[in-house]
């Protein structure tokens, strides 16, 4: 036990006398949540509050495209500019100068109620409703085209969204023509209402939660944790980093000829860099409740939560260092530890469903998550943050994370006891 | 004491042995000198008796104990210098020594007062809260000698330990090396000084090409040496005056 506290108590100064290199640890995480979440809510901001310039080409100046037209700019969403040139229309969007160009085709509202008068005809004739004698002949009408063009650089999923939107406003006009067109044929007041042409389905979003207080998902209640998990992974940059500086200086060369077990050597790392990886969590939970409020972003929500966030922290953090130890102990310079150190991290964290959730991942992708030590550690996070659930609950992620230390720690001094064994 | 049975050391991706069946017997309280020019294998043959590398063939014992027997006792047993500094720049001397010293499992009070026993010794008590990164390499070198012999090592080895230091420190250094040896640490140590080895060891042995040469009193070994005057005189008749480099 006192080898292990003189460890520790080592491992405390080597870090305090590096002011620099202590306030990178601590600072630039804080920096990077504040960053991303800023960036995130930003974005969110961007697309509800601040309207994106589209280009619109009207080839048809009709019923049709004047609904579409009003749907668009009552939608808040868009900054509607009028182009002639369907030509001139791409040009700019492939320049980038604008992200999306929507071209209405010709005949759209004439060809579209034709075929809804054709379709319309064709149902009350055959109900032995119309009263005309004679239904005209069957006009080939075309289907029509509402072309998109994108700007290639813009994300998949914000094409998606427009698409769907889109798509949507289509059907609603498409449906209220055709409601039109049965009332026109059924009655013979043109203003009397019918049809309730209003969705009759609706969705109603609810989040559900245990019977204890609701929490409700921003932001700032999503990006604390999975960015805190990051930032307490990248404790392994400095641990590695600190091992291979003590071989290279020769003082674990001394330690060697020590009556001292590498347990004892690692435990004393361990013990400093896991209070480091809670000391991070602990200021990340600051700056998410007292700072974020300060500059416009959703405050985090930590109430009633706070023991078992840092009982989560901790386990993740005990992850993280046993995996920093085993690179540390493996990795015979800077040169290996640092950029495999870090490169690995955000493989782990991209895998984890840091960045992108694993739901939305690809089947292999989904399976590999299962591996990640950060996986585990954004579930235990969620399930406190945003589920709100119990110790029981997060038992099997923290379960993981422990096991995840112990064999990384065990790989680790079984590697130094084979490369060292005399 | 030491008892060094046909050992040899190959390293991976060399051709040669750098330590090669070598037969040693050290005696309790020896000061034993391994001299040699560069690359004849006296630091592998140190590294392998303070357990720092595996030898390839062959055996030894320090004080009838083995490494793969009785490893802790024997690290306990032992003290090594090494080369380097190997001390941490960032810590200040005390820190390092107190470090050093919990490692080798002595009590707090007890470590402190032998500290600042050899700090006092070999000049350094002012300098005792100050960073090793602003001491001069003489300064560093009795603090790589304090942070071996704190556990009172009944062997220690020493690779080199004047090396690079003043005529002072290095004075202060065998001094001290010598008060340790009267009081029954058995020492054994590498040098490339041989006037140093001449008048501080009881006993020394010169190694080339992983083998021993010649050993004995450096006396004796002189008187044997026709024309010899001083041990570099053995040392370059046995060796040759050809430059050893390795790359």
């Amino acid at each position: 036990m006192p080898k292990l506290l003189a460890s520790a108590y080592k491992e405390l100064l080597l870090l305090t006398r590096d002011i620099g290199g202590l306030a990178v640890l601590f600072l630039m995480p804080l920096l990077l949540v504040i960053v991303i979440t800023t960036v995130q809510d930003g974005s969110f901001k961007t697309i509800k509050q601040n309207k994106i310039d589209i280009l619109l080409v009207d080839k048809d100046k009709g019923e049709v495209s004047q609904t579409i037209h009003d749907n668009l700019r009552t939608s808040d969403m868009f900054n509607i500019i009028e182009q002639s040139n369907e030509n001139e229309a791409q040009k700019l969007i492939q320049n980038g100068k604008y992200q999306l160009a929507i071209i209405l085709p010709e005949n759209l509202s004439n060809d579209l109620n034709l075929k809804i008068a054709e379709n319309v005809d064709g149902i009350l004739a055959k109900f032995g409703v119309d009263e005309s004698e004679d239904l005209p002949g069957t006009i080939q009408i075309e289907p029509k085209e509402v072309k998109l063009f994108f700007d290639p650089a813009t994300q998949f999923s914000f094409r998606n969204a427009i698409k769907s939107g889109i798509n949507q406003m289509v059907s609603k006009i498409e449906t209220k023509s055709i409601y039109k067109a049965f009332q026109e044929e059924i009655s013979e007041d043109s203003n009397e209402e019918i049809f309730d042409t209003e969705s009759f389905i609706i969705f109603k979003e609810i989040i559900p939660n245990s019977g204890k207080e609701a929490m409700i998902p921003n932001s700032t209640q999503h990006n604390i944790p999975a960015w805190s998990l990051f930032a307490i992974f990248f404790i392994i940059l400095p641990l590695s980093i600190n091992m291979v500086k003590e071989k290279n200086q020769g003082t674990f060369v001394r330690l060697r000829t020590h009556p001292v077990s590498y347990a004892t050597v690692l435990g004393g790392k361990a013990i400093v860099f896991l209070l480091v990886s809670l000391i991070q969590f602990a200021l990340m939970l600051v700056v998410g409740i007292f700072l974020f409020p300060l500059i416009d972003l959703p405050q985090l929500n930590i109430s009633g939560r706070l023991p078992l966030l840092f009982v989560v922290a901790l386990f993740a953090g005990l992850a993280a260092v046993g995996l920093g130890l085993l690179l540390g102990t493996i990795a015979k310079s800077q040169e290996q530890s640092a950029p495999f150190g870090a490169t690995f991290v955000v493989i782990l964290a991209a895998i984890g469903g840091v960045w992108v959730p694993v739901f939305a991942m690809p089947q292999l992708m989904q399976t590999l998550s299962n591996l990640s030590p950060m996986n585990w550690g954004l579930n235990a996070f969620y399930d406190v943050f945003l589920r709100n659930v119990g110790f029981i609950e997060i038992l099997p992620e923290i379960g993981l994370l422990t096991l995840f230390f112990i064999a990384t720690t065990f790989i680790a001094i079984i590697y130094y006891k084979r490369k060292n064994a005399v | 004491m030491i008892q060094i049975n046909n050992l040899s050391k190959k390293y991976k991706d060399t051709d040669f042995y750098s330590v090669k069946k070598l037969n040693l017997n050290i005696n309790e309280g020896e000061i034993f000198g391994l001299l040699g020019p560069n690359g004849a294998g006296k630091t592998t043959l140190i590294s392998m008796l303070s357990s720092l590398l595996k030898p390839t063939s062959g055996s030894f014992s320090i004080n009838k104990l083995t490494y793969s027997e009785n490893q802790k006792e024997l690290k306990q047993l032992i003290g090594t210098v090494p080369q380097e500094y190997a001390l941490y720049p960032t810590l200040t001397a005390l820190e390092n020594l107190m470090y050093f010293g919990s490692m080798y499992g002595v009590k707090k009070p007890l470590l402190k007062e032998e500290i600042y026993t050899h700090l006092e010794i070999l000049g350094l008590s002012k300098f005792s809260h100050q960073k090793i990164k602003t001491f001069s390499g003489g300064m560093k070198r009795r603090i790589n000698l304090i942070a071996g012999i704190l556990h009172k090592p009944k062997v220690l080895f020493l690779d080199e330990p004047t090396v690079g230091v003043d005529v002072q420190s290095r004075n202060a250094i065998i001094k001290h090396l010598e008060k340790l040896n009267k009081n029954g640490t058995t020492i054994i140590y590498t040098s490339h000084h041989l006037n140093e080895a001449e008048e501080f060891c009881t006993r020394v042995a010169i190694i080339d090409h992983g083998s021993i040469v010649v050993k004995g009193e450096p006396k004796e070994l002189i008187n044997d040496q026709q024309g010899a005057k001083h041990l570099e005189d053995v040392f370059l008749s046995l060796t040759g005056k050809a430059l050893r480099d390795y790359a």
